[in-house]
């Protein structure tokens, strides 16, 4: 069935100083982020924070957040071509759009933080097929593959028929190409806070938490901008499903943690997470659970959050916030503790067996995540400006068919 | 438009001119020490990169290791050595497979892993068990 | 006249070769172990899955304190202790450990388990990571791309990773900067009939705590130990059929 009939796009017109302005600071981002690169590659990884206890670090703190976000953000699009709900149909472009901005800038920073991103060529040329690793190139690429043609059906009049079956492809790609984003580490059966089937579905969830929000924060920005404003209602029912998916992720948290709890081989680990891990302890109670859960719920269903554009902003930058802390205790929380090859025993080494181990961020890995965000969000603003993906009917009536 | 044409045209001329009168030095190094290497020198030159490329799988995945085509042989007869006895690198400007890459300007990544030189003092486990006269050769000079 | 200079003379070059082979291999020979392994492989023979390397750790005969082993890997290797030694690569190392109820306290050497069903090699995108047909677990540095998934997936955190430009590698053992490496059973000797040198220097030094040898051979040292002694393998419930087993903890 045809989308979009009737509905009208245009690319983003108010191209003035702040455009310019938020360019060239995009661009200086990039920058930032090729130095950090480079530096990392010529003077290899001594000069960031990681070691030979914690492998992977910042970079990977934030190429896994923009890509599981890069996943959710794709999820107006399929509300919208999916299941069918007439409200979203507008926004599926600008979905589309930030979804693919959002993977490529969370692959460039993965790829970047490799020990020889030169040999790249090698990565997409050799395959061992029984690593998750490998079948997630193919998941990531085939992403923007499926993700562009999902958006040439709706940018070609003639394919319009067609923008509901690429819809279900890039939806049921997401859900797998996220179920391989989090069994990454669900695969792992070295580390007690890996090994975990229910890494999969978190991650799946995870994605709809930040993909909505980061989606909201977008739209509305690029409503603004162009002089209109997105449809409260539109905002409301978004922001409501944020928080619905904001309680699933907390759910899914607790079972994992609860269950981790009855075995007591998984006691230590849990102990160091939930209550002497330092930075991970904080993080995890303070940051994913009370800001970026509770507080969400009472931002989005309270009076406290005010307005319902300023709950749904501030509900949004709160669960991105809560999520980028999940995204880290989960990456980072999950190498400090340390191997149990002897349970019952306390173990020492001259290779930090036995102890929890410190990680504290550096300033190029920093500053290559930031690069990676710099670089989606140029992507994205230099997409606006020349395809038409701003739509002219979602700032007023919307017609909701599907109540 | 035709200006522009022009200045192009100029700055071409000049470079390509100032190029072909730079000079880039012929390949030197130290000689090898041996009698011969282990291919002729026109089949070293053309093909010895696809030795290393054949060889290395051979080796890491097979456990093969002919001293024919091993990088690490070709160290014990293509280093030299410096005023006070020890080995130069052999990716050092002016030594063996330095001089050539500068010169075709081909850069080369093997020594960012593999060792430039030999050991200072021989290993039994580098020792001569295969019999090959080039190795025989070879540490026969240490 | 050739490239070197006057015409040589064969018949001289010849005795001196010959005599320099032999003043060679007498000083040498010392080195070389007395442990014969029972299959000696020649150059250029492929390994063959009719071997399959393993080690056994007799931990009562590891005393707290002693790292010849240690010593020996990084000796042969050419690893090197830096500033910061939470980069510091770290094939073998010494374990001590202390039961938490009891008080007792081992200490045994911990290195690259060369596992038969090893995470590393399931997880490496690439497929650097791989089992030799004969069971040694290596890293192939030609095709490894430094993404590090190897190390953690490795259940015994047996892999570093080279996290600077390296200068005075030896010449057996490439390693350079962006890729991982891990204990390689000393793949060099053993191809060569000689053990791996951490087992060469426990032996030397009298302590008989490692014994190297051919697993699927009924009649070598180690199969014929194994069968005497209680061993096992560490973290045995995660079914990886490790290469190296461990007696006494």
């Amino acid at each position: 069935m045809a989308s979009s009939v009737g509905d009208r796009f245009s690319v983003l017109d108010r191209a003035g100083l702040r455009f310019r302005f938020a360019v060239a600071a995009l661009l200086g981002l990039i920058a930032l982020g090729y130095a950090a690169a480079h530096y990392m590659e010529v003077e290899g990884h001594h000069v960031t924070g990681m070691t030979n206890q914690i492998v992977w670090g910042t970079p990977h703190v934030f190429a896994v957040f923009l890509i599981v976000a890069a996943s959710g953000a794709l999820n107006v699009a399929s509300l919208a071509s999916v299941f069918g709900i007439a409200r979203y149909k507008p926004l599926a472009r600008l979905s589309g759009l930030l979804a693919i901005a959002l993977l490529l800038g969370g692959l460039v920073v993965l790829v970047l933080d490799l020990g020889r991103p030169e040999r790249l060529i090698v990565a997409m040329t050799y395959y061992n097929f029984k690593s998750i690793f490998a079948w997630n190139i193919f998941l990531y690429t085939g992403f923007i593959v499926i993700a562009v043609a999902y958006l040439w059906m709706h940018f070609e009049p003639r394919m319009g028929v067609y923008v509901k079956p690429v819809g279900i492809g890039a939806f049921v790609w997401r859900i797998v190409l996220t179920t391989g984003t989090g069994s990454i580490f669900g695969f792992l059966v070295a580390r007690e806070g890996y090994d975990a089937a229910i890494m999969a579905p978190l991650f799946v969830v995870m994605s709809l938490v930040f993909g909505t929000a980061a989606f909201l924060l977008f739209a509305m920005a690029v409503f603004r901008w162009s002089g209109a404003a997105l449809d409260t209602q539109v905002v409301t029912k978004l922001a409501n499903l944020l928080g619905i998916f904001v309680a699933a992720s907390l759910y899914l948290t607790a079972i994992y943690h609860l269950t981790n709890l009855y075995i007591t081989e998984h006691h230590g680990f849990e102990r160091f997470l939930l209550l002497d891990g330092g930075v991970h302890t904080t993080l995890f109670w303070l940051v994913q659970v009370a800001l970026g859960g509770l507080l969400v719920f009472a931002v989005l269903w309270t009076p406290l959050g005010g307005p319902p554009r300023r709950k749904a902003v501030v509900a949004s930058i709160l669960a991105l916030i809560g999520g980028a802390a999940q995204v880290y205790v989960i990456i980072i929380g999950g190498q400090a503790y340390p191997l149990e090859m002897f349970p019952g025993m306390d173990a020492s080494s001259s290779f930090f067996d036995g102890v929890v181990a410190h990680y504290s961020p550096s300033l190029p890995e920093v500053g290559l995540g930031l690069g990676g965000v710099g670089l989606a969000l140029l992507i994205a603003l230099v997409g606006l400006r020349v395809l038409p993906f701003v739509p002219d009917r979602a700032a007023g009536d919307v017609a909701d068919r599907q109540g | 438009m035709r200006a522009a044409v022009a200045w192009v045209g100029m700055i071409a001329v000049w470079c390509t001119a100032t190029a072909a009168r730079a000079e880039v030095p012929a390949p030197s190094f130290p000689a090898a020490e041996g009698t011969e290497c282990v291919e002729p020198t026109d089949v070293m030159r053309r093909e010895h990169m696809r030795f290393l490329l054949h060889q290395r799988d051979l080796t890491v995945h097979r456990g093969i290791r002919t001293p024919q085509h091993s990088l690490v042989e070709c160290l014990e007869c293509h280093t030299a050595k410096d005023d006070q006895g020890r080995f130069m690198p052999v990716d050092a400007p002016g030594q063996f497979c330095q001089s050539c890459h500068a010169y075709s300007g081909v850069k080369m990544d093997c020594f960012e892993c593999h060792a430039s030189k030999p050991r200072a003092t021989p290993r039994a486990a580098d020792g001569v068990s295969s019999g090959n006269p080039v190795r025989l050769q070879a540490a026969t000079r240490r | 006249m050739n490239r070197y200079g006057a015409q040589p003379d064969q018949a001289r070059r010849r005795f001196v070769g010959r005599a320099g082979a032999t003043a060679a291999m007498l000083t040498l020979a010392p080195g070389v172990s007395l442990i014969d392994l029972v299959r000696a492989k020649s150059d250029d023979v492929p390994v063959s899955a009719d071997t399959r390397w393993g080690m056994l750790v007799d931990a009562t005969k590891c005393a707290e304190g002693c790292t010849d082993c240690v010593d020996a890997c990084n000796d042969e290797h050419g690893l090197q202790t830096s500033s910061r030694p939470e980069l510091d690569a770290q094939y073998i190392r010494k374990l001590d450990l202390r039961d938490r109820t009891t008080g007792k306290t081992y200490s045994l050497p911990m290195l690259c388990q060369h596992c038969e069903t090893a995470p590393c090699v399931d997880v490496c995108p690439t497929g650097a990571s791989f089992r030799r047909a004969d069971g040694i677990v290596l890293v192939d540095k030609h095709t490894c791309i430094g993404c590090r998934y190897c190390m953690m997936a490795c259940p015994y955190k047996a892999r570093s990773f080279v996290h600077e430009n390296l200068t005075d590698q030896v010449p057996n053992t490439p390693r350079g900067k962006g890729t991982v490496e891990s204990c390689t059973f000393c793949a060099h000797r053993v191809d060569r009939d000689r053990e791996p040198a951490c087992v060469e220097a426990c032996t030397r030094a009298g302590h008989d705590a490692l014994t190297f040898g051919d697993m699927s051979d009924p009649h070598s040292d180690i199969s014929v130990m194994a069968k005497k002694i209680a061993t096992r393998q560490i973290r045995a419930d995660l079914r990886l059929n490790t290469g190296v087993r461990y007696h006494g903890v």
